[in-house]
């Protein structure tokens, strides 16, 4: 696996798209540096851009690179390798290789500015670690998708579906939801239905890290009662891990069944 | 040696292979012949694990090839069309294989036999489609397994690589290998192949010599024997 692994990640890295998406985030971490100096105010913009981009640039490249690398798919599975290491070896190429220009193209600016003395940087780290989280889920899904649909089209139309039902339908359901049951309690419902989605999950652990969660209002509180613990947190990193594991099982499940 | 036995593989609602049974000695070319859409892909598939069969077992060197991978080492395969990564050079595609397999040198000869030096800096998507045929038999032969298995090896070749082709594959029976060979250039299966293994709709409709067809079809060449089976069949 290590191998396709490796051939994988260099077969990115030396693709133009690895370089426009670092050279976005490293101007994007510039950027925001120097038009405010406010460390946390940056963190907080960066997590609105992080949450919604990551997970669609996820989506996209993991489905294009499965259907791209078609051809030398074909040429592994004749050769004396697990199907599962090919399938895994891709996936984590192109899982790895994303995560790495977030976190270098995040991460440079930053740390240029001075984050290591900065107080910030847990939350700079929580960040990247969710970024990084988001980047395994969304690829693992693509690659789900791109498993299971020979189309191409049609593959791609999942792929965005998917990243629209979780980073803006999702939400809008949620609301509409909470909205209609205003009148019974609500707390463990929220609360359930915000671990239940990879984004909001995420978006929920970096809010409440920063210390805005006063702006949550009553629903805030619980939130600050329960994602602000320890338990909490390590309740919300298991189901990111979750969320990670299942695709990942099913990629390999699937690979074993389908043919070439 | 490789066994098949009561294969059956449905693509949707189209049977391609319905109950094969096939057992393949060691040493030897066989040619898997048979009308379009008979098969003859999923069958070479099934045994290299590509295509996974509804039911059936296949044995390669006496060792079940389900849920297994390693028994790929024993086989060379040569792809039907030459799809490589486009952005790869001639060379590094050697190379990686290479490293995902073991290594060879063996290379070295089949580059030189197949003119192929020029290309080597070369990137895949740039050759022509006879020029990728070449580097795909540099990447079957170069391993040099007991079991060698070439899909329309000849598609794409000009007269003096076919001779070459020629050769290299008596070269390969003489060191006592088994190679299944499907082809659609008759006169190319007739000069080389001992066996004939003949498909229609998803059975075995005939396995002997050359020789023996002629016999059971009655017509004097090769060609006609194949021409008459077809014409009987879809008549």
């Amino acid at each position: 696996m290590l191998k396709i692994l490796k051939y994988s990640f260099f077969d990115l890295m030396r693709s133009r798209w690895s370089y426009v998406y670092f050279a976005f985030y490293l101007l994007l971490g510039v950027v925001l540096l120097f038009l405010n100096n406010d460390l946390s105010k940056a963190v907080i913009t960066l997590m609105n851009v992080i949450i919604v981009l990551v997970p669609l640039i996820g989506t996209i490249f993991g489905v294009m690179y499965y259907y791209n690398s078609k051809e030398f798919t074909e040429l592994l599975l004749a050769q004396p390798l697990k199907r599962s290491s090919i399938f895994l070896g891709q996936y984590l190429g192109v899982a790895l290789s994303l995560s790495m220009s977030l976190i270098l193209g995040l991460g440079i600016p930053f740390v240029f500015y001075g984050l290591f003395e900065s107080s910030a940087i847990w939350d700079f780290s929580l960040l990247l670690i969710t970024g990084t989280f988001l980047t395994l889920i969304f690829t693992a899904l693509a690659f789900n998708i791109a498993l299971s649909n020979e189309n191409k089209i049609k593959g791609f139309g999942y792929a965005i579906l998917i990243w629209l039902f979780l980073a803006v339908i999702y939400d809008g359901l949620f609301l509409m939801t909470l909205i209609m049951f205003e009148d019974y309690p609500l707390d463990k419902v929220s609360l359930i239905g915000t671990m239940l989605n990879p984004i909001d999950l995420s978006r929920t652990l970096i809010l409440l890290k920063l210390d805005i969660s006063a702006l949550l209002g009553y629903t805030g509180a619980v939130f600050k009662q329960f994602f602000g613990t320890s338990f909490g947190l390590i309740v919300s990193f298991v189901m990111l891990s979750l969320w990670v594991a299942m695709p990942i099982l099913r990629i390999v499940f699937k690979s074993k069944k389908k043919d070439f | 040696m490789v066994t098949i036995e009561n294969l059956h593989k449905k693509f949707g609602k189209n049977h391609v292979l319905s109950g094969v049974d096939l057992t393949i000695a060691d040493g030897g070319i066989f040619a898997v012949l048979g009308p379009n859409g008979s098969g003859k892909t999923t069958l070479i598939k099934s045994v290299l694990g590509m295509v996974i069969p509804d039911k059936g077992t296949i044995t390669v060197l006496n060792e079940n090839i389900k849920k297994s991978s390693d028994y790929r080492h024993k086989i060379d395969y040569l792809p039907q069309i030459a799809n490589f990564p486009s952005n790869l050079k001639v060379k590094e595609l050697i190379k990686m294989i290479k490293d995902l397999r073991k290594p060879t040198s063996e290379d070295q000869r089949l580059i030189e036999l197949f003119k192929l030096e020029p290309f080597l800096d070369k990137k895949l998507g740039n050759l022509s489609g006879g020029t990728k045929q070449k580097v795909n038999l540099v990447l079957t032969f170069m391993f040099d397994s007991p079991i060698v298995i070439l899909d329309e090896p000849t598609s794409g070749l000009d007269p003096i690589s076919l001779i070459r082709l020629k050769d290299l594959i008596k070269a390969e029976k003489a060191k006592g290998k088994t190679i299944l060979i499907t082809s659609h250039i008759m006169s190319f299966v007739e000069e080389i192949s001992d066996e004939i293994v003949f498909i229609l709709e998803g059975k075995i409709y005939f396995k002997g010599s050359i020789q023996k067809l002629k016999t059971k079809t009655n017509q004097p060449d090769f060609e006609h024997a194949i021409a008459s089976i077809l014409s009987n069949n879809h008549a």
